[in-house]
């Protein structure tokens, strides 16, 4: 497994919130207030991602639950006039301290998108990708060997590494992309609404991909279909939109096991949101 | 159509002859085109023709140009477009390349940004606008560039850049004149001002199409690379110049072909030296610049030949050109097959 983006023991000692949840919080995430230039898009939402688990955000459209997932490995930095307050905790380190670089982050902690988007080149220099990133001396040839087939790819591909990823289907990129997230062995993996392009069967695949991978990676997902949400997380994020001051902003009204998220909710918006009541 | 309510009705008589004269019109200016490119291409070849008869292929091995003896050959000028032009591209390129990746990855927004929130001005209404409107403005001016007269260029060319290269060349010259690029002396105008001065002009073309080639990569690829922790160079360098590669190659190849027939400024800078010579600072000539300087004392015989280069020239750019529209074309087929 990888380190900490520093020299950091990750045993969480200085940090009291990440003590308090115990070692097995691997991505600790409280956001006070978040903006997007004067627009506030999320307020008071605090998310335990734990190891080897499948953590599902949920909500209506709108709700900020991709902002939150993306602020846990720094790509809302790429936005501008992205404002946060609060703290993501990675292994009881604040990612957000002055002294951490965004790009280190997200080499620990990797993301698949909505869209599949493999580069325009090969199926090995895709998975190879990251792992040039890091320097990666060892033999590329097997690095991506493996993660292809832990992304329940290789056997399709094998034979045709040398073709272009675009020549693959919707749902084969997808799987692409998971492979090239996973080559670099990152602790977590954060998948924003991955199957939403995908039709049903590429969907199927993928969430039995997402049950195998969380063995070795823990992932954090942001889904809009409340099925896979019941089907594959082990702990489910429910936010919802504020509309009160006039704005539009996210916030977590409940958080829990996934179990009693979905059967006994205990917050009404939770109740008419799960039996569809609104989307 | 039945029912009194109903809005829709078919189209009028008025609509369907406008439809049928709006098509006319523009198949008309299509056919003329064609039909005007023709007509140049006819009209050289017989004003060309005598000449190719008398001269053969010769014309284009030869170096002799001797309009006393009746001797003509054009292989210096067709060595000294070929060279400038390949010079100027690869200046153009490097320099026109780096403005579009400086201008269309937001390097100038991002750092107006910055000062603007060091400021504390970045949420005001007017002023968080400036970032993407001073860039739009640069884009803007380089395109500009475009719009220089080209004899401006060449007298820019003569009375500014050539004095301010001179003692360098000069310099060049004596101390590493055993380099054959530099083995002669910059005594005036020459290979090295023409090249400057023609990879400034070619610089919008290559700017202006690497700029919407590197736009058009989807911003998908880019959140691809920055979530797999690339930095901004790698993401650059490693994802977004090689998808963009073919439309900013197509673009090189409009600049080159824009490059070989340039004619004004080179005829005030090359120096129309009839001779072949790989030295920087020797006066060469091209076949543009040839041409603008003979027809005004050339006699019937002459004009024949003179068409014969023109020929030549029209045929190195039309070959140019159209390898450069299949690029393009290829290039924005495979961005909408992603």
């Amino acid at each position: 497994m990888t380190t900490p983006p520093s020299g950091q023991t990750g045993n969480g000692s200085t940090n009291g919130a990440a003590a308090l949840l115990g070692q097995d919080v691997v991505i600790d995430c409280n956001i006070r207030e978040l903006f997007y230039g004067t627009f506030k898009a999320v307020r008071d939402t605090a998310i335990p991602v734990k190891r080897n688990n499948i953590t599902a955000f949920i909500g209506p459209s709108g709700c900020g639950k991709s902002t939150v997932l993306r602020c846990l490995n720094r790509m809302n930095d790429l936005v501008r006039g992205f404002r946060f307050e609060g703290h993501v905790l990675f292994r009881g380190k604040d990612i957000y301290a002055r002294s951490i670089d965004p790009v280190a982050v997200r080499r620990y902690i990797g993301m698949v998108f909505q869209q599949p988007n493999p580069f325009a080149t090969s199926i090995l220099n895709n998975v190879a990708f990251g792992l040039r990133l890091n320097r990666y001396k060892g033999s590329i040839a097997e690095r991506v060997e493996q993660a292809l087939r832990r992304a329940a790819l290789w056997d399709e591909v094998k034979d045709k590494l040398g073709n272009s990823g675009l020549s693959l289907s919707g749902g084969q990129q997808q799987r692409l992309c998971i492979a090239r997230a996973i080559a670099t062995e990152p602790e977590v993996l954060l998948m924003d609404e991955p199957c939403s392009a995908l039709d049903p069967i590429a969907t199927r695949k993928i969430e039995e991909l997402m049950l195998e991978l969380k063995a070795r990676y823990t992932i954090a997902i942001v889904t809009h279909n409340l099925q896979q949400a019941m089907r594959v997380a082990d702990q489910t994020g429910f936010l919802y939109v504020d509309t009160t001051e006039g704005g539009r902003t996210g916030y977590l009204v409940e958080f829990g096991a996934s179990k009693e998220l979905f059967e006994a909710p205990r917050e009404a918006h939770t109740k008419s949101y799960i039996s569809g009541q609104f989307s | 159509m039945s029912d009194e309510t109903s809005i829709s009705r078919p189209p009028s008589r008025g609509q369907l002859v406008g439809d049928v004269l709006f098509r006319r019109v523009s198949q008309v200016s299509a056919a003329l085109v064609l039909v005007l490119v023709a007509f140049i291409v006819l009209r050289i070849s017989l004003a060309a023709a005598p000449a190719m008869r008398q001269h053969g292929l010769g014309f284009l091995t030869e170096r002799i140009w001797d309009p006393n003896k009746a001797r003509y050959a054009i292989l210096p000028e067709i060595w000294g477009t070929l060279y400038t032009s390949v010079l100027a591209l690869i200046l153009g390129t490097a320099f026109g390349v780096a403005a579009a990746i400086f201008l269309s990855e937001g390097f100038l927004a991002q750092a107006t940004y910055r000062v603007l929130r060091a400021l504390g001005i970045e949420l005001r209404p007017w002023w968080s606008k400036l970032p993407d409107r001073l860039e739009a403005a640069l884009k803007n001016l380089v395109n500009l560039l475009a719009a220089i007269p080209s004899v401006v260029y060449g007298l820019w060319g003569l009375f500014v850049l050539i004095p301010l290269i001179r003692p360098i060349c000069n310099w060049l010259h004596l101390k590493l004149g055993w380099l054959p690029i530099f083995e002669t002396d910059l005594s005036g105008p020459g290979v090295l001002p023409a090249v400057i001065v023609l990879s400034i002009m070619i610089l919008p073309t290559v700017t202006a199409i690497s700029c919407d080639a590197l736009a058009s990569v989807p911003p998908r690829l880019r959140m691809a690379a920055y979530g797999l922790g690339a930095t901004r160079w790698e993401t650059i360098l490693g994802v977004i110049v090689p998808t963009a590669s073919r439309g900013i190659f197509g673009g090189v190849v409009l600049a080159f072909g824009r490059a070989l027939g340039e004619t004004m400024a080179l005829a005030m800078l090359v120096g129309n030296a009839n001779q072949i010579s790989v030295s920087l600072f020797s006066p060469a000539n091209t076949l543009a610049a040839l041409l603008a300087n003979s027809f005004p004392e050339a006699g019937p015989k002459q004009i024949g030949v003179l068409m014969y280069a023109a020929l030549v020239l029209l045929g190195i750019t039309l070959v140019v050109n159209v390898i450069g529209s299949i690029l393009l074309q290829r290039a924005s087929a495979a961005a909408g097959a992603r």
